[in-house]
């Protein structure tokens, strides 16, 4: 740990608490003035990328899943899409609906878990979910009801909710029966109204005052809020094939991460994730979930990333209403999955994980072994900016105490709910005044 | 073992090299989560809360493996200040899926990965818990499964031992009635010598079990592989399901090894000329 001179205030938290894996953080302060931050990235390497080569096509869901036990269901779905991609196949509507219910519920679960667990007790001065059940015990309650219900939809679909079992390239071993998806719909209805009462639960927080200068990037999917496919598109007018946008994004090894940090091109850096979704998306909410928003106050993009907990609420509504149209529209597909042939090609799948944009492309040989993989995991790409976040909310909070700025400081790298482990990775903060 | 001021047992949360899913698991437990909170002092969970109360703890739950020198140190700390120590999960019981480097040579994973693999400073080997120190229990699963979890726990803060059986998914795929897909279909599953806890999951979903909870006690690994065989399983395929995410394991490992000898005579024969999966 670096200090300066004489006049040196240091500020240090061993281990950025309630965000997924494990890093820290340093910000210096010189005269007023931000000169650095850095997200460190500790958590150790495990070389995904080099483990599936010379494994199969086929175990790329499964293997990939491992790299996190939060969004186990994004890493199977761009899996299964890349792979698909590679081997020209399309796996038809019916199992294209089932595998969005399946995202609908991690995306209920994640986000309840992150609202109500790891984000929401930093706008009410709790260092955790109990301390809040002890002031609040219905309305964190309320979200863990929530949050059941999204892995309710995980187990039906999916088999099991940590690392589902039921996913293959081409789709299902085996498609839920009827009478299993009909059960849901009843707790989805419940699950919605909690949603919609989350958005004004915490649209009443108080959010500092800041404004990100955001790039935002999001997959776009004609007539619907993306998740499950779609084209990147961004902010800035760009407008690429999954494929086209793996090219663009460049990742860089540097010496404070286990992460490789994303650029697009090797400059811009870039956020992925609830408020990029919502700023090229929302008006592709349907309307429960654009009221919901419009009476939390939000309008058609959002900057302040504070209130990305209110986005997410909004997207609970949406998952919630989403899984409950796909629940009501649920027909077995004639086969639970269609024949997937490998052949010598690169297939690239992007899909919208709760936290953000999840790429993965892979080059497979005539007999499915993975000859080549890459993985860019929304968290690598979210980490340049949520530093120069960082750096906006140390400037505009220079007047806290060392405590009060240390913990707005996590609070600004939680607003993006990063997933460490997904990025390689913990977070222990110092901040250093001279 | 109460103490005088707060009554409740102390209980923290250790990450290694994981994914997060098995305490993830904890927070899973969302019928309970709030009524265990009245009945243990959570004083350390990184993933839960940002305060955290010094040890030592009464119980400690281990995720994750031994991968770096650093947490060669910590799992160290870690047990000094734990009255109970738990590892849950296939990290922390056998290795992981990162344990695949066991089998790969060394610094060749870094090289895949990072660019400049000088920044790294990683073990060639991922290591379960028990390897470094002593571990009262060990709860399996890729992840552990909730309601075994919340057994143990029950059972250490009553000072018993945890209802858990150590059979195999066999016995379970019977007790569901599911039809045995090996014997039926000749599906590929390691049932046979996988140990319970799943309530054999995959089988019930015209999966074969993939050995997601490690080998069961007194598992006949060889035996399965031979008659695997005769089905028509590839020597490639056959390594390719020992060796995920308990390929560390013991038994597991030892089948694997003994199949790529087998596998490297073959592969000299003109019938396996093409050569075969290298995983």
């Amino acid at each position: 740990m670096s200090h300066g001179s004489k006049s040196v205030r240091t500020i240090s938290a061993e281990g950025l608490a309630r965000v997924e894996g494990e890093g820290s953080l340093r910000v210096r302060v010189h005269d007023g003035l931000v000169t650095d931050v850095a997200l460190e990235i500790f958590e150790p390497p495990r070389y995904f990328e080099a483990l599936l080569l010379g494994r199969h096509f086929s175990e790329a869901p499964d293997i990939t899943a491992r790299i996190c036990g939060i969004c186990p269901v994004a890493y199977q779905m761009s899996a299964c899409l890349a792979m698909e991609d590679a081997c020209g196949v399309d796996v038809g509507e019916r199992i294209s609906a089932l595998r969005r219910l399946l995202y609908c519920g991690e995306w209920i679960q994640s986000h309840a878990l992150h609202v109500y667990l790891l984000h929401a007790p930093d706008f009410l001065g709790c260092a955790d979910a109990v301390e809040l059940a002890e002031r609040d015990a219905s309305t964190v309650q309320r979200g863990l009801d929530l949050k059941r219900v999204g892995n309710m939809i995980i187990e039906a679909v999916g088999g099991r909710s940590i690392h589902p079992v039921n996913v293959r390239v081409g789709g299902f071993y085996r498609a839920p029966d009827p009478s299993a998806i009909a059960r849901l719909f009843e707790p989805l209805r419940r699950a919605r109204d909690a949603a919609l009462a989350t958005v004004s639960w915490v649209s009443g927080f108080e959010f500092p005052e800041v404004e990100g200068q955001y790039r935002f990037v999001a997959l776009r999917s004609p007539g619907r809020y993306a998740i499950d496919d779609g084209r990147p598109g961004s902010s800035g007018g760009l407008d690429l094939s999954p494929a086209q946008f793996s090219d663009l994004v460049v990742e860089e090894h540097v010496e404070r991460s286990t992460a490789l940090q994303a650029t697009l091109g090797g400059n811009d850096h870039y956020l992925t994730g609830p408020l990029a979704r919502y700023a090229l998306n929302a008006s592709m909410l349907p309307d429960v979930a654009r009221e919901a928003a419009r009476a939390a106050g939000l309008g058609d993009v959002c900057v302040n990333p504070f209130k990305s907990i209110i986005v997410r609420a909004v997207e609970l509504v949406f998952a919630c209403d989403e899984a409950l149209r796909l629940v009501e529209a649920y027909e077995p597909p004639a086969a639970p999955s269609v024949d997937v042939a490998p052949r010598a090609s690169v297939g690239t799948g992007a899909t919208e994980a709760p936290r953000g944009l999840l790429l993965h492309q892979y080059e497979i040989d005539a007999e499915g072994t993975i000859l080549r993989a890459r993985i860019v995991p929304p968290t690598s790409q979210n980490q340049l900016t949520i530093e120069d976040d960082l750096r906006r909310v140390v400037e505009g909070g220079l007047e806290l105490d060392d405590d009060d700025l240390q913990w707005r400081c996590e609070q600004a790298v939680r607003n993006h709910d990063p997933c460490i482990s997904c990025a390689a990775h913990f977070l222990d903060l110092s901040v250093v005044r001279s | 073992m109460n103490a005088v001021v707060d009554a409740r047992a102390t209980l923290a949360v250790w990450k290694f090299a994981s994914c997060d899913g098995c305490q993830l698991s904890l927070l899973d437990c969302e019928a309970e989560l709030l009524a265990l909170a009245g009945v243990v002092n959570i004083a350390h969970f990184t993933e839960m809360s940002r305060a955290s109360v010094a040890g030592p703890y009464d119980i400690s739950l281990v995720e994750g493996s031994i991968t770096t020198p650093d947490d060669v140190e910590r799992i160290l700390e870690v047990r000094a200040n734990s009255r109970m120590l738990i590892s849950i999960g296939a990290c922390a019981t056998s290795g992981g899926i990162q344990a695949l480097r066991n089998f790969a040579r060394a610094g060749s994973y870094a090289n895949v990965v990072y660019a400049h693999p000088e920044y790294l400073a990683t073990l060639d080997e991922s290591t379960p818990i028990a390897a470094h120190v002593r571990v009262d229990y060990e709860l399996h699963g890729c992840p552990v499964d909730r309601s075994q979890l919340l057994e143990v726990l029950v059972a250490t803060l009553v000072g018993r031992r945890p209802v858990i059986t150590g059979h195999s998914v066999c016995q379970e795929c019977k007790s569901r009635s599911t039809v045995c897909l090996l014997v039926s279909r000749s599906v590929p599953c390691l049932g046979p010598v996988t140990r319970a806890g799943c309530g054999a999951l995959c089988p019930s979903l015209d999966r074969g079990c993939f050995g997601c909870f490690g080998p069961s006690e007194s598992a006949n690994v060889s035996s399965l592989a031979q008659r695997l065989r005769s089905l028509g399983t590839s020597d490639a395929e056959l390594t390719r399901l020992l060796q995920t995410f308990n390929a560390a394991a013991p038994a597991f490992r030892d089948e694997a090894v003994r199949v790529a000898s087998t596998a490297v005579t073959l592969d000299q024969s003109p019938r396996r000329a093409e050569g075969g999966d290298r995983s």
